[in-house]
């Protein structure tokens, strides 16, 4: 059955890293958010939308990526919520759960000695909580099941 | 052409002093990205950051991209089908926050079209190799495991 996917991540490594586990949303319903304008016309992924990038230091610009991340899984109503980071995904789950998508996090890769902070943001959240790195995922007490590279 | 990467948050002097000895002897061009580094290679084609689109020009157009080992710079060599030579930064001498690039070196050291240089005297060596790989775009053991556990959750979902 095909499923709603909502795939979300801030631009740079986290986005390139997204682009990289598209193959396993083939066959269903997928929709984006990113932070940087023209990265999905540059990755053709679409359809999709961009909110403002936003920090933990940053408290209105933080509210107005929730609202706007909210607005989006309200109108999409995914079962699916996929985030590589940062904290824009971080809200993706937390609001998505809220209205009954499963969750996963797949913490960068770039994170070779522990989890990132958002990814420990994310864990409340997150159905499927992984590491790329399998030693990572041990201390974290997350799940390894492979990685991008 | 070889293309010297960095990242954009941190100079990496090892691998640019490297370089600054090594390319009067190459007979081809180095274009360097070295991040907020003040020192001067008079050798090199060095600016401290590059926008994405040169960027894409540069690795497209490299023979050989040298880099540290971040995850930026091995996904973009992936993407543009690169032969890529990694030094990886090392804690002890101050060149970032701890270890974590000897565990990505160390987990891409074998992928087609990766070599690592783990002390710079090792580049030298690998610059003149006519037998280079380029990176291939394909996925990897681990990524199409990575793909088939997000699959199964998906599915069940």
């Amino acid at each position: 059955m095909t499923k709603k996917i909502l795939a979300v991540a801030s631009g740079g490594g986290h986005w390139q890293q997204l682009m990289l586990m598209r193959r396993a949303f083939e066959g269903n319903d997928v929709r984006f958010i990113t932070t940087l304008p023209g990265l999905p016309e540059q990755f053709d992924a679409h359809p999709a939308a961009i909110v403002r990038d936003c920090n933990r230091n940053e408290r209105v610009k933080s509210f107005l990526s929730l609202l706007a991340i909210t607005w989006q899984i309200l109108k999409f109503r995914p079962d699916v919520i996929i985030s590589t980071g940062a904290l824009p995904g971080v809200m993706a789950l937390a609001v998505g759960r809220l209205f009954g998508a499963r969750t996963i996090w797949v913490d960068s890769i770039a994170n070779a000695e522990e989890m990132s902070m958002s990814g420990r943001l994310a864990r409340r959240f997150a159905h499927l909580w992984l590491s790329q790195w399998d030693h990572v995922a041990k201390d974290a007490g997350a799940e390894y099941a492979g990685a991008v590279l | 052409m070889i293309f010297v990467t960095v990242g954009t948050q941190l100079a990496f002097p090892r691998l640019m002093e490297a370089f600054d000895t090594l390319a009067p002897g190459l007979g081809e061009d180095v274009v360097a990205q070295v991040g907020p580094d003040t020192g001067n290679y008079p050798n090199l084609k060095a600016q401290p950051n590059v926008a994405p689109d040169e960027f894409e020009r540069l690795f497209t157009e490299a023979r050989l991209v040298v880099g540290h080992a971040g995850v930026g710079t091995i996904l973009s060599a992936k993407r543009f089908g690169t032969p890529l030579v990694l030094m990886p930064r090392r804690h002890a001498l101050g060149e970032h926050r701890n270890d974590h690039q000897l565990a990505t070196a160390k987990a891409v050291e074998k992928l087609p079209g990766v070599y690592i240089a783990w002390q710079a005297d090792e580049l030298a060596g690998l610059l003149v190799r006519d037998d280079l790989k380029p990176m291939t775009n394909d996925e990897s053991p681990t990524h199409s495991a990575l793909i088939g556990r997000l699959k199964a959750f998906i599915e069940t979902a």
